[in-house]
């Protein structure tokens, strides 16, 4: 299924400074445009072809608008997301149908993301006759084809989504963002709602056919050994801006940026021994409101090594290691 | 003698798609200040059976076919309402996953907190208020003086979790029922919670019942760990045992699972099959479906919990017969 050989492979998604701000308004009749929540604010990412990216964050930190916007769901205020060379952002509305071809994407809740009244069959077949990838004779090949890619049975076609598992609704929603063939998938939480078992499953699957098909994967979760387990390089984001972003065993196994190690550290590791003799870094208070970051870093006021100078200026993202990048000025001195 | 001891505990739910045996037969004990974990997958019957010992269970569909729950001498399943009533709230509480749908969003924070004090100590409304205070300052809610007159919706998740917490424990239980208070909530604010509860527990000395699918959880909080599937516990075990040696094939399936314990890029190990049908007559083990070291005197049946070591008891007869070994 691979194509043909290419030397490196090139990048498939870049965003650059994108920016999302949803704009709040105040007034009954004369509405007031009185702020922005700044769910995006200036996120520069690539992921290379076959590259899973792994995105982790707390809620409301903005990973999940920022897959909506690469998907161009929500108005993008500021930025570019440029998939393939296109910039989406100024592609007329054909262009935007043939781009979303190779832009799928996997939401957390099987539950909800699938339309109860549709059988599976009529799930898959859909954007196969949209997009016109085969005829109406063709849909049956086709529908069995994907059903058996993701580990599913064909003659269950006929079922409807609520006589299924979470998990495996979960594979229909999967065989549902393959059946365009798509350069890159965004899988927004797609293990979360899942039983542990289950989830084993899932992983498995989304590993071995972005190694099958070289798929690109953006794979958001706030499960961090879920993220170090399927990706290649993660993205650590807060408050609307990537913190650390590196090699996925290099973030997880030896944080460098202050709210990474506070997050790798609020794990629960499933050793006893192990659990109950670590140090943990405990974070005072919840993550501030992205209507009104704290000025400077934003991290500052529940960083435990904040100073004065972190107070001052939104520290950019600097080397940190090989291949790796983090935004705290105080890196050095942290140690 | 325990704090609470089960007993052969079986809720079953009658409807119109047939009997869902959702807990079937189960028995254990807490001791005061010992903080037992359930662990287990959605549909393995943790959360019913805390609800059943808090006489949560809608009845109908649901039923109480049998078992006893001797809480210092009385059968939370057979007592009177209000025996029942003054026991539940009062030495018994619980906590709940969802803090935003357990909380009433018509009232003030105050008024929920303060309502078991008024209801079970009868002390006046400035008294109980003073106290509550007092909670919401030990379960670390900032500037609690002002807030403890907040809608819950004026609170963040982790806040709002740390009310409950509050409302639970502001009359001093001698056993706490926590049913994933922290699956809802970021694992920054997890740890906070977990921090939490381990404090309050040492300086209130009260025995905990920790629910959760999260084995980490429970790794490091609880002194026993019980783990469920099909409505039954599978194995049973002191925490170091459990993770160290567990004897069950699904204790250490549900183990091998999580991506943690896993080097990197290799593939994950995975239970096959689904969790099981308990609206299904299951006469073996409920694992047998998905165990890999299944005989067919494994389906005919039911294995019994037995102990292996002082302790650590588990339902598999070829563990027992030492035919086969997991950890």
């Amino acid at each position: 299924m691979t194509g043909p050989a290419q030397d490196p492979p090139g990048n498939i998604l870049e965003l650059r400074d994108v920016r999302t701000y949803f704009p709040i308004h105040s007034g009954f009749l004369v509405k007031k445009h009185v702020g922005d929540v700044r769910a995006v604010d200036g996120v520069t990412l690539s992921v290379r072809q076959g590259e899973v990216l792994g995105l982790v964050g707390e809620s409301g930190c903005g990973k999940s608008t920022l897959a909506r916007t690469i998907l161009q769901l929500v108005p993008t205020t500021g930025g570019a997301v440029v998939l393939n060379g296109r910039n989406l952002g100024e592609a007329s509305r054909a262009e935007m149908l043939a781009c979303r071809r190779d832009l799928q994407m996997i939401f957390q809740d099987p539950y909800a993301s699938l339309n109860p009244r549709m059988t599976v069959h009529a799930t898959l077949a859909e954007p196969l006759l949209v997009h016109g990838i085969c005829g109406p004779s063709g849909v049956r090949a086709h529908v069995d084809e994907l059903m058996r890619v993701v580990g599913l049975a064909p003659r269950f076609a006929r079922k409807y989504p609520h006589e299924f598992s979470g998990g495996q609704r979960q594979r229909i929603a999967i065989a549902r963002a393959l059946a365009l063939r798509p350069k890159i998938i965004i899988a927004d939480e797609p293990v979360s709602a899942l039983d542990v078992s289950i989830q084993a499953q899932i992983l498995n699957l989304l590993s071995q056919l972005c190694r099958e098909m070289n798929l690109s994967l953006v794979f958001i979760a706030h499960d961090l050994s879920v993220v170090r387990h399927i990706s290649d390089r993660v993205a650590v984001m807060y408050l609307g801006k990537i913190v650390e972003l590196g090699p996925a065993a290099d973030v997880i196994d030896r944080p460098r940026h202050p709210y990474t190690r506070a997050l790798v550290s609020a794990i629960p590791v499933p050793d006893p021994d192990i659990e109950r003799s670590r140090q943990r870094i405990v974070l005072a208070g919840d993550p501030p409101s992205p209507i009104n970051p704290p000025a400077g870093c934003a991290f500052h006021p529940r960083c435990p090594h904040a100073i004065e100078r972190c107070k001052q200026a939104v520290p950019p993202l600097v080397p940190a290691g090989p291949g790796l990048e983090a935004a705290c000025i105080r890196l050095g001195e942290i140690g | 003698m325990p704090l609470l001891s089960v007993t052969d505990l079986r809720t079953h739910f009658h409807t119109r798609s047939g009997v869902y045996r959702a807990v079937d037969g189960v028995s254990f004990s807490v001791e005061r200040g010992e903080t037992l974990g359930i662990v287990g997958e959605s549909g393995s019957g943790k959360s019913v059976t805390c609800y059943s010992i808090m006489g949560l269970i809608p009845q109908p569909p649901g039923r109480i076919e049998g078992g006893s729950a001797m809480f210092d001498g009385v059968d939370l399943l057979r007592c009177s309402p209000k025996v029942a009533r003054s026991i539940r709230g009062k030495r018994v509480s619980m906590i709940f996953q969802d803090p935003m749908t357990s909380l009433n969003p018509y009232l003030r924070v105050s008024e929920q907190v303060i309502e078991p004090l008024i209801i079970h100590e009868k002390i006046s409304k400035k008294e109980a208020l003073s106290r509550a205070l007092g909670m919401m300052e030990a379960v670390g809610i900032n500037d609690a003086g002002r807030r403890i007159h907040f809608y819950p919706h004026e609170f963040s998740g982790g806040m709002r979790q740390r009310v409950m917490i509050a409302m639970a424990l502001v009359t001093r239980p001698e056993l706490l029922i926590a049913d994933e208070p922290t699956t809802a909530l970021d694992v920054t604010v997890q740890a906070q919670i977990l921090e939490l509860i381990r404090r309050l527990q040492r300086e209130l000395g009260m025995a905990v019942i920790f629910v959760t699918h999260d084995l980490g959880v429970v790794a490091g909080l609880c002194d026993n760990v019980q783990v469920m599937y099909g409505g039954r516990i599978m194995e049973t075990a002191g925490a170091r045992a459990l993770f160290h040696s567990p004897m069950h094939p699904y204790t250490r399936g549900l183990q091998r699972s999580i991506p943690a314990l896993q080097p990197k890029g290799q593939e994950l190990f995975t239970i096959p099959g689904l969790p099981p049908d308990v609206s299904k007559p299951m006469p073996g083990c409920a694992f047998a479906p998905r165990c890999g070291f299944v005989l067919d005197k494994c389906t005919a049946a039911r294995p019994e919990l037995e102990e292996s070591a002082p302790g650590h008891a588990h339902a598999c007869i070829r563990a027992r017969a030492g035919e086969i070994k997991v950890a």
